[in-house]
């Protein structure tokens, strides 16, 4: 134990302590494969695709692209923090559900974390900002529309 | 607008559903592919043991491990699912590393050495057709793979009689599904001597085939589960059959769990493609715009193996006039081996290659006869009652070809519009142009194949329903459909429903989930097993509700007597039918209605019903870029009956921005067979930036070919996007182009 010096990140609203074995590793399979939050998706590994987005201290990151270490100190948020501790669904999250915003799925997580943490920044979009809020995350299912058509319905719920 | 509802949604909103890569068995071992860098060679040796002696790999599989066969294909088994005689492309794989975890196994598969003499490659379709070409397979004689023609009328007397005649080759390109996650494979192996599959593939039946044949075991042996998929477009059928069926070998060669997960380069690398086509197109009118005669020859490159080529390019043939009434066809097509990368199932299946030709053709001709485009294809297209140029009659459906053409051009406002077209006009740098395409789609697999499946209804006795259909969920909200069909069928709220996670060993092998049947198909057993269903009940409750079992009818979670007032809840109905021993339970099949084809003439009922759809784009070209901007897209489609409006509309959407995608920037290049673009930032789907803004317009007429009275939306909606964006590039700039992906130069908007 003494030799494991600790790291401290927030995730999901809990700190979690990183051992120091796991410092260099690849953030999005430390999430996946040691702490099993495998709501955070691998599309493409390089960056290219967001499915792996999660939110850093607020804001969109691609978790393929970092290390461990580079969080450290942050509160992270993964789609499994995205919801009510009782299992209520963000409004955001309820929003992408009855705008037809899901198809396969596999892009949601990503989705939902980017509108979300842009939402924070900016409650009143328009179409054309939500396009580019939105334009690190690829979906091949939908189109897109009714994603945006979500994003636009829960934006209500981030007027302070 | 109505709120969507999905089966699945809270599940994968929350990031709790469980795709095959987030599963994980205690003890799980770690597989990855080993592909050989050539294109065509003689495979002279494998060596594996450096692979094997680094440390936390436990064995390299190649062809040598196989207890059963090694040849496969839907159709041809002419593939290995390990290379053992040749390489054929790029992608072939000639080992599978498997090592106590995954960048062990990565690691490895770079020790793993193939000796290999290199055979000059093939890869223009055309030069495989030479009679001196090298064989791609020596034991089929010749590269070809497949040919389908159509004769009807005669040609000469067509073109003889026609005051215009108009000729254009065009070419389309190698396309990639790009489904968000690449493919995925678990295999377990159970005490009770079962291999069990979860994997990212579209068919878990022709999986548990190709699995069952590999490992030398019976079908029963192998059990497919159901497991949520990251989109699938044609794409996770072979290519993600395989990656099973290898998984599969390695869990069942070492007894323990094993999962592979494939990274992107390797499935961009390995997986099959859409088909890139040569089509040469001579149309024949008379000066007042009846197209007289059509002489159409296809090329279309098969790559390396069949897979579904035969069936892809029959598609082809069949619809090859687009929805107008030819007198005088003579179609000949031909699928060809060659060294790149294979092709086969992708949304569309033929058809968005040929209604880029057919649906710029009668533009052109259009313009030569000198009359509007849009008033050539009324005169020409089909109508209730007319033959189609394989001579089906089609009266046993709403004909709605000119329903959906009018639903669009009035919506879009397209006469005023068409006025505004820029046709490269010199002044300002944005390019306006508007376009449209149609088409009709024979509905379901057709002559392709076998055409039933099977639903099984079993209530439980606190009056909740489980639901289970042999067609598959891919993501494009099946599930749903099938509990929104049942819910409706037997007058019950959807929440009593739940579906049951499938499972090939619990349900008939009802095909596969393309050829957008599975609404069609799916919702038919379900409409079935319903019937059948409500006739059993009936007979029980019918003596309380005080008349006879066909009177019983379900409204409301209540069963209903005739005319009497008499009702009982739908709860205490499946108590009563518990207490009288007898099983809420029913199953129900559908079977495609007859359809019927003469190979030699290219003649016959191809289809047992049609779908219609018309869709426009208005975009602007930017003359100093080159850039196309897509403005606004609209789609008008018959679908017979919604089932889901969410969903119908997101598959309309999605399907408008993967045509877009074809148009534009979508594009396998390869250099001598080998991809360079093996990731997606170099192969370009549609980002949210550019889409347009799209609204889906349905029409409903029910269709009696069908149970449930719905038809199939997923293909249609994505299979004339090209050429109505072609359409619209022309009138932005002025010039066709017979080319895909449409590549305007910098500088001059053409
Ligand atoms: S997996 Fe991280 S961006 Fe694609
Ligand atoms: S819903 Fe399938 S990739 Fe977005």
């Amino acid at each position: 134990m003494g030799a494991d010096k600790k790291m401290i990140i927030q995730i999901n609203r809990n700190d979690i302590a990183i051992p120091e074995r796991s410092t260099g590793m690849n953030l999005l399979t430390f999430l996946r494969e040691e702490l099993r939050l495998t709501g955070v998706k691998i599309g493409c590994g390089k960056g290219f695709c967001g499915s792996c987005t999660i939110l850093v201290d607020h804001k969109p990151a691609k978790a393929c692209q970092k290390t461990v270490v580079d969080i450290a100190g942050s509160s992270v948020l993964t789609i499994e923090g995205m919801a009510n501790p009782d299992g209520t669904l963000h409004p955001l999250q309820q929003a992408f559900i009855d705008a037809g915003a899901i198809q396969c799925g596999y892009c949601t997580p990503g989705m939902v974390l980017t509108a979300h943490g842009y939402l924070m920044r900016n409650p009143n979009p328009t179409r054309e900002q939500i396009k580019r809020a939105m334009a690190p995350n690829l979906c091949r299912c939908t189109g897109y529309q009714q994603i945006f058509e979500a994003i636009e319905t829960a934006a209500e719920h981030y007027h302070l | 607008m109505e709120k969507t509802w999905r089966n699945d949604a809270y599940a994968k909103v929350t990031g709790q559903a469980l795709y095959t890569n987030d599963l994980a068995f205690p003890d799980m071992l770690h597989a990855v592919p080993v592909y050989a860098d050539y294109v065509h060679a003689i495979i002279d040796q494998i060596h594996i043991q450096d692979a094997e002696d680094l440390d936390g790999v436990v064995k390299v599989i190649t062809s040598q491990d196989i207890p059963g066969s090694n040849r496969h294909g839907q159709i041809e088994k002419d593939y290995r699912i390990f290379a053992d005689d040749k390489i054929r492309y790029w992608g072939d794989v000639v080992a599978l590393v498997v090592a106590r975890d995954r960048k062990t196994a990565i690691e490895a598969a770079e020790l793993v050495k193939v000796e290999a003499t290199p055979l000059p490659s093939i890869h223009d379709p055309e030069a495989a057709l030479k009679p001196d070409a090298i064989l791609i397979h020596e034991e089929h004689g010749s590269n070809i793979i497949n040919t389908h023609r159509i004769r009807r009328g005669d040609i000469e007397k067509g073109f003889d009689a026609s005051d215009i005649i108009i000729e254009h080759k065009f070419q389309t390109q190698f396309v990639e599904h790009a489904y968000l996650e690449p493919e995925a494979a678990l295999a377990v192996p159970r005490a009770d001597g079962v291999i069990e599959i979860h994997g990212s593939m579209q068919h878990p039946f022709s999986t548990r085939r190709f699995t069952a044949a590999l490992l030398g075991m019976r079908l029963s042996d192998v059990e497919v589960v159901g497991t949520p998929m990251g989109g699938g477009f044609g794409g996770k059928d072979d290519t993600a059959a395989v990656v099973c069926a290898r998984t599969a070998l390695a869990a069942k060669l070492l007894g323990k769990p094993v999962k592979v997960n494939y990274d992107r380069e390797w499935s961009i690398r390995e997986s099959y493609k859409r088909h890139p086509y040569r089509v040469t197109y001579k149309m024949g009118l008379s000066s007042d715009g009846l197209i007289k005669a059509v002489r159409c020859e296809i090329i279309a490159d098969g790559g390396a193996y069949c897979s579904t080529t035969p069936w892809v390019t029959w598609r082809s043939t069949v619809q090859c006039c687009g929805p107008y009434q030819v007198d005088h066809v003579h179609c000949d097509t031909v699928g060809v081996y060659t060294n790149n990368v294979f092709t086969g199932a992708m949304r569309g299946f033929g058809s968005p290659q040929m209604n880029f030709v057919v649906e710029q053709m009668v533009e052109l001709a259009a313009e030569k006869v000198g009359m509007s485009a849009v008033e050539l294809r009324r005169k020409n297209m089909v109508q209730q009652g007319s033959a189609t140029i394989t001579g089906q009659v089609l009266d046993n459906h709403t004909v709605s070809m000119g329903e959906v053409l009018n639903a669009v051009i009035e919506d879009i406002d397209y006469d005023e519009k068409l006025k505004q077209c820029s046709f490269g006009k010199p002044e300002g740098d944005e390019l306006y142009g508007i376009g449209l395409a149609m088409s009709y789609r024979g509905m379901s697999l057709g002559a392709e194949g076998a055409d039933f499946c099977a639903a099984i209804i079993n209530a439980q006795f606190d009056g909740s329903i489980l639901l289970e259909v042999g067609i598959h969920e891919n993501g494009q909200g099946a599930e749903s459909a099938f509990i929104l069909a049942l819910a409706a069928e037997l007058g019950v709220n959807r929440e009593r429903i739940r579906y049951r996670q499938s499972s090939t060993s619990s349900i008939p092998d009802s095909g596969t989930t393309v050829a957008s049947r599975g609404t069609l198909m799916g919702t038919g057993a379900v409409v079935r097993a319903a019937d059948e269903f409500k006739k059993k009940m009936s007979q029980v409750v019918a003596p309380s509700l005080k008349c006879n079992p066909e009177e019983v009818h379900f409204k409301d979670d209540r069963l209903h007597g005739g005319q009497s007032d008499h009702s009982i809840s739908f709860d205490r109905a499946i108590r009563v039918m518990y207490l009288n021993r007898k099983f809420p339970f029913a199953f129900g099949e559908f079977q495609g209605p007859s359809v019927t084809w003469d190979e030699k003439q290219g003649r016959g009922k191809p289809y047992f019903t049609w779908v219609y759809g018309c869709q426009a784009i208005e975009l602007t070209v930017n003359k100093q870029t080159g850039r196309v901007k897509l403005l606004n897209a609209i789609a008008a489609h018959d679908v017979g009956r919604v089932v889901n409006p969410g969903m119908l509309n997101g598959q309309i959407y999605g399907g408008i921005a993967m045509g877009s995608g074809y148009a534009l920037s979508e594009e396998v290049q390869l250099d001598a067979g080998k991809i360079t673009n093996l990731n997606l930032n170099n192969y370009r789907i549609l980002r949210s930036t550019d889409v347009p803004e799209m609204k889906a317009i349905v029409i409903e007429n029910r269709d009696p070919n069908s149970p449930f009275g719905a038809k199939g939306i997923g293909e249609p909606t994505n299979e004339i996007m090209a050429p109505a964006i072609a359409n619209a590039v022309y009138r932005a700039t002025g010039k066709r182009f017979f080319n895909l992906p449409i590549k305007i130069d910098a500088q001059n908007g053409s």
